[in-house]
């Protein structure tokens, strides 16, 4: 398959660019949100015209009332989210949650999707314990009791938790800390009893929980696939969420690439345009680079990851740990080459900054993913 | 089966009957390289084999017309073969700067005879050409050089000198910008073709800090060179004072090829592999240093995905016309940083100038030739400049 967009994708590209340019504007999203300390972090109406357009469905079945699309389209949408720092819960709910209830039952497909589709409900995912990703490490416990379950233990980092109708959280069922098997994914609904969110704000201005679940009863049926199988389940959410912040991730970088060059052409000292400073040029023409590198390694992992190919997993590594460097670069290099302003709240470029560095940490940042690309690799 | 299929498995049928055993061992060496000429010789009867098999199906230019000494492939062919001769890791039946340059320069420019002529000896690999641009006072300045054709009528007669020939004392024939107007920077340069047995031209090798001496300086001492080799044969390319049109177009191809975008494995990740070169000492990967491959290894695959990213755009006319400069840059930088970690792996044993043990040297030189990669070609520089005026827009770049 070719690596660039074809006619549909490129016609939801241009949708979704619009539409979020205007709709999803920082002044009109997130300088709007936080300014109000929102407890959500996002807006609900936003959410819903993003239904509207059938975004919100894009990785749900169509016999689920989705569109039935796949990670190079879900990744367009992100790549203008991204652009505009918009603020929605796109990626846990419609990649992350979405991706987990492909493997869940009918009931529970029943239960939730119509919901995430129509844009009424947020999902959450429940996957670290603490300050970094480890997702190899699952001690969080779910015990048989009765017919279901009891839950018991903390998740951090928990995006959107405390706005989430159900948040999906990763359990052991058996097994030690570090087993591979033994994990079981569960569908936690909201009002779930002895469920308490620790809800904080992140640099990025996004909302995230530390949650801590007491004996939290769960039925049978809240088990998304296996009892004890689950890591199959969490692997394949993993590896949408990679490659969807990736996506993410590209648009930021964009976004923060776009708006410096803006300024090299506009802001003059020494009598000068700062563009015309060959200092400047060859840094940000390395930039673009990296930038246009970072896409490509996406697109390909995008395009791997729908068609089902072994090598995802390590492209999906290799696309985040790629795009984490980039993005970075870009933000670093963003607010360096705005001079003072750059550090003041009212220019845009400092929000950038913000949101690339919740988003790298995000399911692993750069040292994690090179790390798994050398172990996949077999060194 | 589609035809493309089809075409792949006759490929691969005629790769299995005609590429030797031999010749599917990635180069090692200069001498793995057959680069053709009138004072070639193979090194190998495997080599010959490959060289000639090749030769008779039109595959050493495949992407060429077959009137001219190729195989006509269209695009997807000409990937479907590339593929299968990487698949079995099948050398390059033949180098040349007549294949990557002045190749697609005549395609693009030349008339029915030049094509006729030079390209049939370019795909026989009968003459063997080198690249005569740079001159002392002028390597990323380009257009500002001076080597000067006067004009007498049916024949210039050329002064000057030029510098960083590669493989000058080796070639049969140059192509080579000549200045024929000094009143006029960019409108009075020709591109002319002469073959390096003529009076007055000499060669004298520079040498490396690799050791080796690729490149000469090349000196034109009243050279005379016709401006026509026979019917519909003119002995410059394109129009004459329009040579500047022609260099351009060809530096984007040179680009391209030095970026490796085209393929090969000058950018593929090392990691595994020098894991495995470790093992054999029975070493260990000191945690740091693993933790630079790795994070070369994200880099090198990501380049990999540009590259096909680049060709597949390309084909349709979506890659903005500038983008070989950013494959080069990247690449070429990405190539200097794999051989620094290789001397790193390979610690002290890399060091070795001329023991057998690493077959004369060939970590140290090879890691040595590399820093020409982001200088060759245009530089790293050269290209961020182009980036920053062609693709980035900047004020006065
Ligand atoms: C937190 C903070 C506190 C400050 N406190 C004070 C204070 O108390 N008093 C005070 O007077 N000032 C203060 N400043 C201002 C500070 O000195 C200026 O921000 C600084 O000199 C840069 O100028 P500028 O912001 O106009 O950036 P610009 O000069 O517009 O620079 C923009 C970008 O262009 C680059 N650039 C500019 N010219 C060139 C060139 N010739 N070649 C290459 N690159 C170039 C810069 O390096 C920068 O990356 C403060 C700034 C900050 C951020
Ligand atoms: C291995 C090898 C093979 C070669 N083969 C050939 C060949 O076959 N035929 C041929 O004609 N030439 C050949 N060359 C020459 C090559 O094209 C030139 O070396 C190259 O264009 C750079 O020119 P220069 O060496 O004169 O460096 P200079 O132009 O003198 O550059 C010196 C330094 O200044 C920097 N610089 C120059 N101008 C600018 C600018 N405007 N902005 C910022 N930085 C700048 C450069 O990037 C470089 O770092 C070869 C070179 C090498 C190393």
């Amino acid at each position: 398959m070719p690596l660039y967009h074809n006619e549909d994708q490129a016609m939801l590209a241009e949708t979704a660019s619009q539409f979020m340019a205007e709709e999803g504007a920082i002044a009109k999203q997130l300088r709007h949100w936080r300014d109000r300390e929102c407890k959500d972090g996002f807006g609900h109406a936003l959410w819903k015209q993003m239904a509207e357009l059938g975004f919100t469905g894009i990785l749900v079945g169509e016999e689920d009332g989705g569109l039935g699309m796949g990670h190079v389209e879900a990744g367009i949408v992100l790549e203008e989210i991204g652009r505009n720092l918009t603020p929605s819960p796109f990626l846990t709910s419609s990649v992350l949650a979405a991706t987990a209830l492909k493997h869940a039952s009918e009931d529970l497909r029943g239960r939730y999707l119509p919901g995430l589709v129509s844009g009424d409900s947020v999902f959450a995912v429940a996957v670290d314990e603490g300050a970094k990703h480890r997702p190899e490490r699952i001690a969080c416990k779910a015990e048989r009791s009765g017919n279901g379950f009891k839950l018991s233990g903390k998740k951090d980092f928990v995006i959107h938790g405390a706005s989430a109708d159900m948040i999906v959280v990763a359990a052991r069922t058996s097994g030690s800390d570090s087993d591979a098997d033994g994990v079981t994914l569960f569908a936690v609904p909201k009002d779930a009893a002895g469920m308490n969110h620790n809800a904080v704000r992140l640099v990025d201005s996004s909302m995230a929980t530390h949650t801590t679940f007491d004996n939290v009863e769960l039925d049978g049926d809240a088990v998304i696939g296996e009892v004890d199988g689950g890591r199959e389940v969490l692997n394949a959410l993993l590896m949408a969420g990679r490659v969807g912040s990736a996506a993410e991730g590209v648009g930021v970088a964009r976004g923060a690439m776009d708006m410096t060059i803006d300024y090299l052409k506009q802001r003059k000292q020494f009598g000068r345009l700062i563009g015309e400073f060959q200092a400047l040029q060859h840094r940000a023409s390395h930039l673009y680079s990296e930038v246009e590198i970072a896409r490509a390694a996406v697109i390909k992992a995008q395009q791997l990851l729908d068609a089902g190919s072994e090598k995802a997993d390590l492209m999906a590594s290799v696309a985040k740990a790629k795009v984490a460097k980039a993005a970075g670069l870009a933000v670093k290099e963003g607010v360096q080459m705005h001079g003072g302003i750059g550090m003041t709240d009212e220019y845009d470029i400092g929000l950038y900054m913000k949101r690339d560095r919740a988003l790298q940490e995000f399911l692993g940042d750069a040292y994690y993913h090179a790390n798994r690309v050398a172990e996949l690799s077999g060194y | 089966m589609s035809d493309l299929d089809s075409f792949r498995s006759e490929t691969r049928a005629w790769l299995e009957a005609n590429c030797p055993p031999e010749m599917r061992e990635p180069v090692r060496d200069e001498d793995d390289v057959y680069w053709g000429g009138r004072n070639a010789s193979f090194k190998s009867d495997a080599q010959k084999a490959w060289f000639e098999a090749c030769v008779a199906k039109g595959y050493t230019v495949p992407a060429w017309p077959k009137a001219y000494g190729g195989a006509g492939l269209n695009p997807a062919e000409a990937k479907v073969l590339r593929e299968e001769m990487s698949r079995i890791n099948a050398r390059p039946p033949l180098s040349s700067f007549g294949i990557w340059m002045l190749g697609p320069a005549l395609l693009h420019f030349g008339t029915e005879g030049q094509k006729q002529r030079f390209l049939n000896e370019i795909a026989r690999g009968e003459i063997r050409w080198c690249q005569g641009y740079s001159e002392p006072g002028s390597g990323s300045d380009l257009v500002s050089m001076q080597t000067f054709g006067e004009d007498k009528g049916d024949h210039w007669v050329v002064n000057g000198q030029k510098i960083w020939t590669s493989y000058a004392d080796k070639c049969d024939w140059i192509f080579c910008l000549v200045r024929t107007d000094k009143d006029n920077k960019y409108q009075g340069i020709t591109f002319m073709l002469f073959d390096m047995e003529t009076p007055g031209v000499t060669t004298k090798p520079i040498k490396l800090i690799s050791g080796n001496s690729p490149f000469c300086e090349t000196f034109f001492d009243d050279v005379a060179v016709p401006k026509s080799y026979g019917e519909d044969c003119p002995g410059f390319v394109g129009q004459i004072n329009r040579g500047w049109d022609v260099a351009k177009y060809l530096l984007g191809h040179e680009r391209e090829m030095i970026s490796g975008a085209g393929g090969g494995d000058r950018t593929a990740a090392i990691g595994a592999a020098m894991k495995r070169a470790t093992a054999k000492e029975g070493g260990e990967l000191d945690p740091i240093l693993r933790a630079e491959l790795a994070m070369f290894d994200v880099d090198a695959l990501a380049y990999a995905c540009m590259g096909e990213k680049f060709l597949d755009e390309i084909k349709v006319g979506k890659a903005h016309p500038a983008q070989p400069n950013m494959m080069k840059y990247a690449g070429t930088e990405l190539n200097k940083r794999r051989h620094e970690l290789m001397m790193s792996v390979g610690g002290s044993r890399s060091l070795e100038w001329d023991s057998d043990d690493t077959d004369g040297g060939k970590p140290a030189r090879n890691w040595l030739r590399t820093k020409a990669n982001s200088i060759e070609g245009g530089t790293s520089e050269v290209m961020l400049n182009v980036i920053s005026k062609r693709i980035l827009d900047l004020p006065g770049a």
